[in-house]
């Protein structure tokens, strides 16, 4: 008997070791075993979940839970026994997992392949040795041992009729070559640059000193402006000198640091601010004003004369051509008899008006 | 509603000055609160304190105007003075110019005042001078820029400028939706 209990006892033991293999769940756990995947949608404990010395345990106990779950699933399925390991193979999963990174934009076209669309060629593979009569042998189209070929094959060029018998022909070849090499390179470039809607000029290099348009000779002066200025050299504005503006003129003027904003001012000290400023304004007049001084000048003459005018008044008719000329502003129209005259003249002449 | 700059205060006050002179500062400086420039999508609104701090309780977004509209920053950081500003310009206004009741619906029309439509104008105007435009029962219906000073408009054929059209009270109706 004693050995009965002890094994018995024993037993339990293991059993209180290793939990059943069967869980109770109140709904079904949904589980993608392609992705070794379960949901478990059954509510949780919270007073477990809330308890503190609790938690830990439940969760715990609830993983375990469900991971058996999910182990009995995969042992449904056909296992195999490969050297001493038994393998399970899974079945497609069914769960769909989003792109962590958006789906890669296609490479913009370059202007060949534009065209090629547009034509519908298409590409022809070539081989990549061609046999050589001249040389006797396979020779490659490009790649190693290609240019040993052609300097094999090219021992000796002729200078055609039409050519000048002196040119080095080698030479004429090397740079034709290289140009070529230049404009692939300048076409890979175009390509580049239309791809990244980059402006560039259809003709030639980049924007010189004679091509430059206004906002761009501006921004250059005002850079090499304070280009000078920090190394001493102060130069004076002229006369309808304009700041250049525009986006990234700022960070092209060395040490001009764009300024943060000015923290909102408290209402007294704005005030203050905006009267300083005021000041400043109006004790900057200009201090000789040429028109208000010509105005005023011409006010004072008026004014005489007008005054001269009302003094002469009561010897009306006699003294008229002794005080001068007075000239009448009235739109009126002119009448007759008031034309200049001059009586001591011999010849009094037409009426003047 | 932003503080205006620096240079755009200068701006402000230069443009102001033209019109009313050292009383600028009476704008500022006044006995019943004060009063500041904040400028909102380039448009300056003349606004007092504490309108101010209740109008900072609305989102930014949802925000169209507080205070009085003065006018607005042009692209190229030109201040012009909007016909809202008129109430507040007119009273402190040094020179101005009436303007004859012929004359009055050819202003408010957006024309220029020429020398047939002048009525009187504030002795010694200097040429390019702000000038605030009255009808003959002196009410204010506009600002322009004297073309001719006082002395000169005396020789002006009728048909003359004398004050270049800057904005006039027709303008609530002609440009109500661009107005504010």
């Amino acid at each position: 008997m004693d050995i009965v209990n002890e094994i018995l006892e024993k037993e339990q033991k293991k059993a209180e070791k290793y939990k059943p293999i069967t869980v109770e769940k109140h709904l079904e756990l949904e589980l993608d075993v392609g992705t070794l995947l379960a949901f478990d949608t059954n509510d949780l404990d919270t007073k477990l979940l809330k308890s503190d010395n609790q938690r830990d345990a439940y969760l715990q106990s609830l993983a375990r839970d469900n991971t058996q779950l999910l182990l009995n699933k995969i042992w449904e399925l056909p296992t195999e026994r490969i050297d001493e390991a038994i393998v399970v193979k899974l079945p497609q999963p069914t769960t769909v997992l989003p792109r962590s990174k958006p789906v890669p934009k296609p490479k913009p076209l370059t202007k060949w392949q534009e065209f090629a669309k547009a034509k519908g060629i298409t590409k022809q593979k070539k081989d990549k040795l061609k046999w050589d009569e001249q040389l006797q042998k396979w020779v490659p189209l490009y790649g190693f041992r290609k240019a040993a070929a052609e300097k094999e094959k090219d021992w000796l060029i002729e200078v055609p009729q039409n050519v000048d018998p002196m040119t080095d022909m080698y030479e004429k070849k090397a740079s034709e070559k290289s140009e070529k090499v230049a404009k692939n390179e300048l076409q890979r470039l175009k390509n580049i640059a239309r791809s990244r809607k980059v402006n560039i000029p259809r003709v030639g290099l980049p924007v010189t000193s004679d091509k430059a348009n206004a906002t761009q000779l501006s921004t250059a002066a005002v850079v090499a402006k304070a280009s000078t200025a920090s190394l001493g050299k102060f130069q004076d504005k002229l006369p309808k000198e304009k700041e250049a503006r525009g986006k990234g003129v700022h960070e092209l003027i060395p040490g001009k640091v764009r300024k943060r904003n000015a923290p909102i001012p408290t209402p007294q000290m704005e005030r203050e601010n905006n009267l300083n400023l005021i000041d400043r304004i109006l004790n900057k007049r200009p201090k000789i004003d040429m028109d208000k001084a010509v105005s005023k000048h011409i006010h004072k003459e008026q004014v005489q004369r007008s005054e001269e005018k009302k003094s002469m008044k009561p010897v009306k008719g006699k003294g008229k051509a002794k005080g001068g000329n007075v000239t009448n502003f009235s739109a009126k129209k002119p009448k007759a008899g008031k034309g200049q005259r001059n009586p001591n003249k011999k010849n009094p002449g037409r009426k003047r008006r | 509603m932003k503080v205006l700059s620096e240079t755009r205060t200068r701006v402000l006050f230069e443009k102001l000055t033209k019109y009313i002179g050292v009383n600028v500062k009476l704008l500022i400086d006044r006995p019943d609160g004060t009063y500041c420039f904040r400028e909102k999508k380039d448009r300056v609104y003349y606004i007092s304190e504490r309108l101010l701090q209740l109008a900072q309780t609305v989102k930014p977004d949802h925000l169209i105007s507080a205070g009085t509209c003065f006018g607005k920053f042009t692209k190229t950081n030109k201040f012009r003075l909007h016909i809202t500003a008129l109430a507040y310009i007119a009273p402190y206004a040094p020179y101005k110019i009436w303007v004859k009741p012929s004359a009055e619906q050819q202003f408010l029309y957006g024309n220029h005042v020429i020398k047939s439509g002048l009525g009187r104008i504030t002795e010694n105007t200097p040429k390019h001078q702000g000038v605030v435009i009255n009808t003959m029962s002196d009410i204010p219906i506009g600002f322009g820029v004297v073309a001719r000073s006082t002395t000169e408009c005396r020789h002006a054929d009728p048909l003359a400028t004398i004050a270049f059209h800057q904005a006039d009270i027709g303008e609530y109706i002609r440009s109500e939706d661009t107005l504010v």
